[in-house]
Formats: C-alpha cells, sequence, structure tokens
C-alpha cells in the first residue's frame, strides 16, 4: 500500500514537471539561453556600424557591409595575393607543420623530464630560460640562420608549380611557430607527468609493475588531460604567432601576409576581415580540444 | 623457520627534513609475522604504523637494521606483497574491471585468464553489475573494496592494508569488516591491517600490536583468542576493548 502510494506521488511529480517545462515561459526561457550568445556580438556589430557611419572612412574604420563583401564573394582575388580562402590553407600548412614539430619535440622531452628528476635537473634551467623570450625577438637571429630557405629549396625541387607552393613554407616562418608551440606543450606534459598523485604510482608497485609499466599505464594516462591542455594550448599559440611569422621577408602569402599587405595599401576592410578568420579558426581549435578533453578525460573534473 | 613471513631485525627509520633536523619516526623495532596470521597494528597518529606498513611493502627502506621477507632482504616492492591504501588508489581513467586486471596485466597473464579471474573477484565483492563503470561513479566502500580485489586478484602471499576503512560510515565499515574476515577465512592470506580504531583491531585481528609516538616502540603485543565470528557483546570483546583503550591512554598520558 505505501509503496503503491509513493508511485503515484512520483508520478504525480513527473507529471508537473512535464507540465512545467511545456509552459510557455520555458520555452521562452530555453530560447532565450540560445539566443543569449549571440547577444553582445550583434550590439558589437550594430555600434561598430554607427561609428564607422559616424567615421565615413574606410581607411580608419571600414563598414560592417565592406567587410561582409569579401566573405560573401570569398573566392574572389583580394589585392592580388589569392584569395582568402587559398591564403587560409597557406597559414594553416604552415600552423601545422610547426606545430607538428613542437609535438615531434616538445611531447617526449616533457615526459621524460616529468619522469626523470635527474634529467629535469639537468635541462630545466636552461629550457626555461628561453620560454620568456617572445617568439617575435628571434626574429633577425632566425632571418640570419635561415634567410629564404624554404620547403622548396631543402628538398631542392624543381622550378614548377609545386616549387612555387612549397616555396611558401619558409623554414623561418615554422621556425618561430615551432618556437611558440613548444612552450606550453612541454611544460604542460612535464607538470602533467610530475603531478600524477602518487599513491597511484605506488599502487601500480605493489602490484608488481615494472618502470616501464609505471610511465605507460600510470604516468602517461594520468598526465592525459595535461598533455591534451598543452596541445591546445601549444596550438593557440602557434596560431597567434602567424601574423608576426608571415610578416618575415619572403612571405608571399596567408593570412598574417594578407593583414600586413593590406595595411601598406590603408585596406582597413582587409585587416578586419583577416582577424575575424584568424579569431574564428582559433576558436575553432579551441572547440576541438575542449571536445577530446571532454570525452576522453572526464574522469579528472569528477574525481574528488 | 618457513611459517615466518616478515622478520624485521633492529629497524630504524631516519628522515631527514634538512641537514640540521632529523626526525626519527622508528627505532630499534623488532618483529616478526608468521604465515596466515591477521596482525593489526593499533597506535596514535604519528606513531610511524604508516611508515612501518611501507616498509613491509617495500615502498620504503629502513634506514638502519634489515627486513627480511621470507628469509631475503626485502629491496623493492613485489607483487606477492599486496597493498590496499586508506583512498583514491584507484587509477580513476580505468573502468573497475580494468583496475582489477591491472596488475594481472602486469604479470603478462593472457587475456583469456585474466578474464576469469576478475569475474570471480568482481563476484567476490559482489560489484559483477559495476564492472563497466568508472571509480568516480562509486561510493567510497564500493571503491575500497574494488582497490581489495584488485590485490588479491594478483594472489599476492601477503596483504598490507593502510586504514582502508578509515575513510568510510560505520555502517559500511562494519559491512567491510564482515566482507574482508571472509575474504581471509576463504583464501587464508597474511594480512597486516593498520588502524586507529581499537574496536576494529579486536574484531578482525589474530593478534595486536599497539605503537607509540615514542619512537614507534611497540608496547603491547597480545593474542586475540575470541573466537569468530565476533560478538560485540561479548565481555571478553569488552574487556579487551576496554584493556587496549586503557594502555593507549596511558600512552597519551606518557607524552
Amino acid at each position: 500500500m505505501e509503496k503503491i502510494r509513493k508511485e503515484q506521488g512520483l508520478t504525480w511529480l513527473r507529471m508537473i514537471n512535464m507540465i512545467k517545462n511545456n509552459t510557455m515561459e520555458n520555452k521562452i526561457r530555453r530560447s532565450i539561453s540560445f539566443v543569449a550568445p549571440t547577444i553582445i556580438p550583434l550590439l558589437f556589430i550594430i555600434l561598430w556600424e554607427l561609428f564607422a557611419r559616424k567615421v565615413g572612412n574606410n581607411a580608419i574604420l571600414p563598414q560592417v557591409t565592406t567587410v561582409a563583401k569579401h566573405f560573401i564573394n570569398i573566392s574572389a582575388d583580394v589585392i592580388g595575393i589569392g584569395s582568402i580562402p587559398k591564403n587560409i590553407l597557406y597559414s594553416l600548412v604552415r600552423v601545422f607543420i610547426g606545430y607538428i614539430l613542437a609535438i615531434i619535440a616538445g611531447l617526449p622531452l616533457g615526459l621524460l623530464m616529468g619522469y626523470s628528476r635527474r634529467v629535469k635537473g639537468a635541462l630545466n634551467l636552461f629550457i626555461s630560460l628561453f620560454q620568456p623570450v617572445p617568439a617575435i625577438a628571434w626574429r633577425p637571429l632566425v632571418l640570419g640562420w635561415f634567410g629564404v630557405m624554404s620547403v622548396a629549396t631543402i628538398f631542392d625541387l624543381d622550378y614548377g608549380p609545386t616549387y612555387a607552393i612549397m616555396d611558401n613554407f619558409k623554414l623561418s616562418m615554422i621556425f618561430l611557430i615551432f618556437l611558440s608551440a613548444f612552450f606550453p606543450i612541454w611544460g604542460n606534459t612535464m607538470f602533467g607527468v610530475s603531478n600524477v598523485q602518487q599513491v597511484l604510482v605506488e599502487s601500480a608497485l605493489v602490484l608488481g609493475a615494472s618502470k616501464k609499466d609505471i610511465f605507460f599505464h600510470v604516468l602517461l594516462p594520468g598526465a592525459g588531460p595535461n598533455i591534451v591542455n598543452g596541445l591546445k594550448s601549444g596550438l593557440t599559440a602557434a596560431w597567434s604567432c602567424l601574423v608576426a611569422a608571415e610578416m618575415l621577408p619572403g612571405s608571399m602569402s596567408g593570412l598574417g601576409y594578407l593583414i600586413s599587405h593590406a595595411y601598406e595599401l590603408a585596406r582597413m576592410d582587409l585587416i578586419v576581415a583577416g582577424i575575424i578568420c584568424i579569431g574564428v579558426i582559433g576558436a575553432l581549435f579551441d572547440g576541438i580540444y575542449s571536445r577530446i578533453s571532454d570525452k576522453y578525460f572526464s574522469w579528472q573534473r569528477l574525481v574528488r | 623457520m618457513n611459517n615466518i613471513v616478515f622478520k624485521l631485525n633492529n629497524i630504524g627509520k631516519v628522515y631527514n627534513e634538512n641537514e640540521k633536523n632529523e626526525l626519527t619516526v622508528i627505532k630499534n623495532l623488532n618483529l616478526e609475522i608468521k604465515e596466515n596470521e591477521f596482525l593489526c597494528i593499533v597506535g596514535p597518529s604519528g606513531c610511524g604504523k604508516s611508515t612501518l606498513l611501507r616498509i613491509l611493502a617495500g615502498l620504503e627502506l629502513p634506514t638502519e637494521g634489515e627486513i627480511y621477507y621470507r628469509g631475503k632482504v626485502l629491496r623493492k616492492p613485489t607483487k606477492d606483497i599486496g597493498m590496499v591504501f586508506q583512498n583514491y588508489s584507484l587509477m580513476p581513467w580505468l573502468t573497475v574491471e580494468e583496475n582489477i586486471a591491472l596488475g594481472l596485466k602486469f604479470q603478462n597473464m593472457p587475456k583469456e585468464r585474466q578474464k576469469e579471474r576478475v569475474n570471480e573477484y568482481l563476484e567476490m565483492i559482489g560489484l559483477t553489475k559495476f564492472r563497466y563503470s568508472k571509480p568516480y561513479e562509486l561510493s567510497g566502500g564500493m571503491q575500497q573494496r574494488v582497490a581489495i580485489a584488485r590485490s588479491l586478484a594478483n594472489n599476492p602471499d601477503v596483504l598490507l592494508m593502510d586504514e582502508p576503512f578509515g575513510a568510510l560510515d560505520a555502517y559500511t565499515r562494519i559491512q567491510l569488516q564482515k566482507e574482508l574476515l571472509r575474504i581471509w577465512e576463504k583464501y587464508k592470506k597474511t594480512i597486516v591491517f593498520i588502524t586507529h580504531s581499537v574496536d576494529e583491531a579486536v574484531y578482525l585481528a589474530d593478534r595486536i600490536i599497539l605503537m607509540s609516538r615514542n619512537q614507534g616502540a611497540i608496547e603491547v603485543d597480545i593474542q586475540v583468542d575470541i573466537p569468530r565470528i565476533r560478538d560485540r557483546a561479548n565481555p571478553r570483546y569488552a574487556e579487551l576493548n576496554q584493556h587496549l583503550l586503557d594502555a593507549l591512554e596511558e600512552l597519551n598520558k606518557g607524552q
């Protein structure tokens, strides 16, 4: 009897909840929560347009419509350096080359230094010295070392269309991107490995784990969330350093070059379009990594 | 000699915090632990009982004296000496069954046999339904059951337990004490169990050792001859309990 009454009570509760969820008020509330994140950007665009009209000079502040035009005619050639998507592609390839090199160097080094106190003791000071130096400070040196060497020249390609494309990927740029991606990857990995709970290492030891087991079955997965975080910050850093890298001499393409070249031609509308591209793509990268860490590392947020 | 599992000769443990500060946790400790013995070590916090257990596990080396495990000097952890920690010792990224299989994986046991073993121990702790759950989805008591199953699945010779039920509520604690005894009767391991609860020690142990903060000296070493399953209402149970509590109080007075 008691049980039946309890169940009836529950059913009532469920029905009340259903009615509640279906009220007009709730629908409005839900649509507001959907619309809310777009309100501020919209206000921003409106204000921007108002100011732009007031200023009335495209070389100081371009109108929204002038900028939007570039995204509508997306395949149009801009200021003689090809279309916006083509320049995005060049930038992406550069960033990925530098980024992958940074992973190849930073990940194992971070793992090793997080694992072995001796290796960390030997290398930490040296690597840390370079960390605060902004990539842009390396510019003159990098130019001196690499000059206009590119993927095309180091692989000694013959002149032709492939050469023309590969010549866009200058070593100097890749090196700067590598540098800015390296430190977050290396640092977070090292932090992640050295911060795995001691009790986890010890409980593996008493189960008979070898050093190799500890490394692959405890430290590596335990550091996983921090490693992914480092990969995410590294990609963001690599992408943010793009403009600086693509402003190096010899550059003829890319979003950064688009911005600096548009500046020389006083084309503010293109600069703004370039900034929007960099922002949106950067946010996309961030979103992808957040997805990955939510999916595979949810345990970290939920532990304790 | 064969039935002596651990033999500790004049063990000492000194921590050097820096050059000036030395902290002597244990001094001149002698102890023999027999096969199949259920030994409880009781003492106030900071008396060195956890340090002693870590030395038995091979996780720490004594700074003086020798420790022998089955006649050989113990230098590092081995799969024959299992250990259950107070809490949060399960790999948070592995499921319950993967956690239980962890030691077997380190032993390179074939997958098929791993699975059999895991099933057996899942059943033993009654968590078969939770085999695909992650540790954070379980209650504290369930997590400790898994930790015990993980140690036992490795088929150790000795099981060391460092206040394994210390963080649990009173009811769960009593449940797990009963379960542990059942498991111990079945598998007949040597168990060294650390607790700060006199009642827990009297309920579980064959032999109880009382350690003091005075450099880990063993003040009391008694056999418990109350038959199991022990009844907390038994006058002898209460008497022993009181005797040990008095001894603990005496120790604290001496400080």
